[in-house]
């Protein structure tokens, strides 16, 4: 073990005085998870990715459901934020000048149409330079409106068995006793990532792959350069010569995810999730990473071709994992195949554990895991007989 | 004297190849022993298995009775290994390059202090020694170099054409380096292809040809067993091969190499048949511009032993 931390302190000490290791592990994936983060999803943690203006001029308890209770759920998902307007003028003011996304507009009389089982609508007025976002609040907006259906069957219901009460309460009793409206669908086991951690988190992993080559394929530099016959004739053992190389891997690759962590927590306002279940997360992807580069290493006859074919592999396994866009989400086989993808493990792990619960990250760690075993042996079987073991 | 290194039976193969062909070769402490051959004959693959970096095929390395072989390491902190290119860091310094390798070597940290301080002065670099190697000039490169294999006091030096690609000054400057350390005890195995080099440094030479030792022993045991012969250089214009063949057909030659721009025969008597030989090349139209008879040499030896020259 000595022997691999001397190598493993020397192969650092070269890697720092070359700042190719900083621009592929830092300042890169930092650069492109900004320009991901603010083209698709808005800076700033998510909290304010649509902006909208909500017109309360009903003032009845169903209207109030909606403006105090569904969209204040939204907004604490993390997804909107939510302005009120004194009057639909204002709204569309608001939205003529792209101050917000869009406006909702409870139009006066809304409570009574509900209560009395007429028809009634909330209106989304929107800017046109913003379809997605109008999108979304069309969709919270008629997700309130089903949801007004199914109460008004059961406020009849309950009308028809003898209840004195004022319909309209029970009306909004009922609508707001539901489950608080979410805005996007969150399957049982996990959330999905909001998109400024998405992108922070697959620029992270993305990266990880080029960072973590630094020490498998200095091998390939050291036989080049005449260093790894005067180190193997050196009293050490073979196996502690590739210990040292993918000590360097593991801990550049460590050291730059962590770094990453944290500025996009900090810059970006990313939320990765609790600290134990992201720590396990960064080692089991950075174990997964090194052994997948060592194999690519081991086959190459330069650190040049190593490093090309090495780009070829991350690229593929990153688009394929979802690291610039979220393939899983496109379901079929393309979704099927991403799981052969670390990257995706990486990214569904920290879905996971947005939930909250740490042993959420398990499966996805395990996985990885199993990633970084086949690496490892297939590079060890590939590499013994270079280094005479 | 002590046997330090044994070699017995190395043997060595890569593919059809068989670079390594049951070469046997001792070396004594103090002793330095010369594999003088062309390139491509096997000196390197020899000397890659005597350093423990390369797994013989058959036959043993033994150093001071001690088995050789890639998975052992307590030998190897007895050999000094210095390679043919410049194995060292660029981008550390003088005494980090030291460093790193003395540590590798198990010395504890106020051994590779004293070490690394004392090679430093040994080779040179000690006002140098905080700049990047890749600042030194080729020289110190060289010497940085050699300095590594030196730093744990090993008992046997392997240096392999310490001299290639050096300049005549620091050359002389290696070479009377390597000559101290032999009479300081060392045991030196040396290979080179420079017959000059093996002259002045080796008492014993190992001829080494088509991966297979031809000829062993000390200078003038090998000059010997040529008897009365001379070596002819000849200096010609026009296709050297095309020459050698003319010259392969005169009866007075005993052996012909061609290289370069000239050939080297080798005759029973130079005064009695260079006329011969001369006009006998005259009358293929092959131009003599230079003639010049030496007495037998190493040079001499291994075209006599292997009907080739050294540098072909």
């Amino acid at each position: 073990m000595r022997t691999a931390l001397l190598i493993s302190a020397k192969d650092l000490r070269q890697r720092l005085r070359d700042r190719s290791v900083l621009v592929f592990s830092l300042l890169l994936p930092l650069g492109l998870a900004l320009v991901f983060s603010f083209v698709l999803g808005g800076v700033g943690g998510g909290g304010d990715v649509f902006r909208y203006a909500v017109v309360n001029a009903d003032g009845g308890p169903v209207a109030a459901v909606f403006t105090d209770e569904v969209l204040p759920a939204v907004v604490e998902g993390g997804a909107v934020a939510v302005r009120a307007a004194a009057s639909r003028d204002e709204a569309l003011g608001l939205v003529g000048s792209s101050d917000v996304t869009a406006a909702f507009v409870v139009p006066p009389g809304f409570s009574a149409e509900v209560s009395a089982g007429r028809p009634a609508t909330i209106e989304v007025v929107g800017d046109v330079d913003s379809p997605l976002g109008v999108g979304v609040a069309r969709s919270v907006a008629g997700s309130f409106a089903e949801r007004l259906t199914s109460v008004r069957v059961s406020v009849a219901a309950a009308l028809h068995g003898g209840s004195t009460r004022d319909p309209a309460e029970l009306v909004a009793e009922a609508a707001a006793a539901t489950d608080p409206l979410r805005l996007v669908d969150v399957p049982a086991s996990r959330r999905e990532l909001d998109m400024t951690t998405y992108y922070a988190a697959g620029m992270t992993v993305f990266f990880l792959f080029f960072t973590v080559q630094f020490g498998v394929t200095s091998l390939l530099d050291e036989r080049r350069a005449g260093t790894l016959a005067r180190i193997l004739a050196s009293p050490v053992r073979p196996s502690a010569v590739l210990l040292g190389k993918l000590t360097t891997s593991l801990v550049v690759g460590v050291i730059g995810t962590t770094v990453l962590v944290v500025a996009t927590s900090v810059l970006m306002g990313a939320r990765w999730g609790h600290p134990l279940g992201v720590a396990l997360l960064v080692v089991a992807g950075v174990l997964a990473a090194t052994g997948i580069v060592a194999v690519v290493a081991s086959l190459a006859r330069t650190s040049d071709q190593a490093g090309g074919w090495q780009a070829v592999v991350a690229i593929t396994l990153g688009a394929l994992g979802g690291a610039f866009f979220p393939v899983a989400q496109v379901g079929g086989p393309l979704a099927a195949l991403s799981l052969v993808s670390p990257h995706r493990w990486f990214l569904r792990g920290l879905a996971d554990l947005a939930g909250g619960d740490v042993a959420a990250v398990f499966p996805s760690v395990a996985v990885l895991g199993a990633f970084a075993l086949v690496g490892f042996g297939t590079a060890y079987a590939l590499t013994r007989r270079e280094v005479g073991l | 004297m002590t046997e330090v290194l044994s070699c017995r039976g190395l043997l060595k193969r890569f593919g059809d190849l068989t670079a390594v062909d049951d070469v046997t070769f001792t070396i004594s402490a103090g002793e330095t022993y010369g594999l003088l051959g062309p390139n491509g004959a096997g000196k390197t693959t020899i000397i890659s298995m005597v350093a423990g970096i390369l797994r013989p095929d058959a036959g043993e390395v033994l150093v001071e009775g001690v088995p050789v072989s890639t998975r052992t390491t307590e030998p190897k902190g007895r050999i000094g290994y210095v390679p043919q290119e410049l194995a060292l860091y660029p981008d550390l310094t003088g005494r980090e390059n030291l460093r790193f390798f003395a540590r590798l070597q198990g010395l504890s940290r106020a051994a590779v202090a004293q070490r690394v301080a004392h090679v430093l002065d040994v080779v040179g670099l000690a006002d140098r020694a905080d700049e990047r190697a890749e600042h030194y000039s080729g020289g110190m490169k060289r010497r940085l170099h050699i300095g590594m294999g030196l730093l744990h006091e090993p008992i046997l030096l392997v240096l392999d054409e310490p001299t290639a690609g050096v300049d005549p000054q620091s050359r002389n400057a290696i070479m009377d380096s390597i000559r101290e350390l032999a009479d300081s005890g060392l045991a030196i195995l040396y290979t080179t292809h420079y017959m000059e080099e093996a002259e002045r440094l080796c008492d014993r030479v190992g001829i080494i040809d088509g991966g297979r030792l031809v000829a062993e022993g000390s200078r003038r045991e090998l000059v010997e067993r040529l008897a009365e012969r001379d070596r002819i250089s000849l200096s010609v214009d026009g296709d050297p091969a095309g020459a050698k063949r003319v010259a392969e057909r005169i009866p007075a030659v005993l052996g012909v190499a061609a290289h370069g721009d000239g050939l080297e025969l080798l005759v029973h008597s130079a005064r009695q048949c260079l006329p011969g030989v001369l006009s006998a090349l005259a009358e293929q139209d092959v131009h003599v511009r230079a003639v010049e008879v030496d007495e037998p040499n190493l040079e001499t030896v291994f075209l006599h032993l292997t009907g080739r020259a050294l540098r072909e």
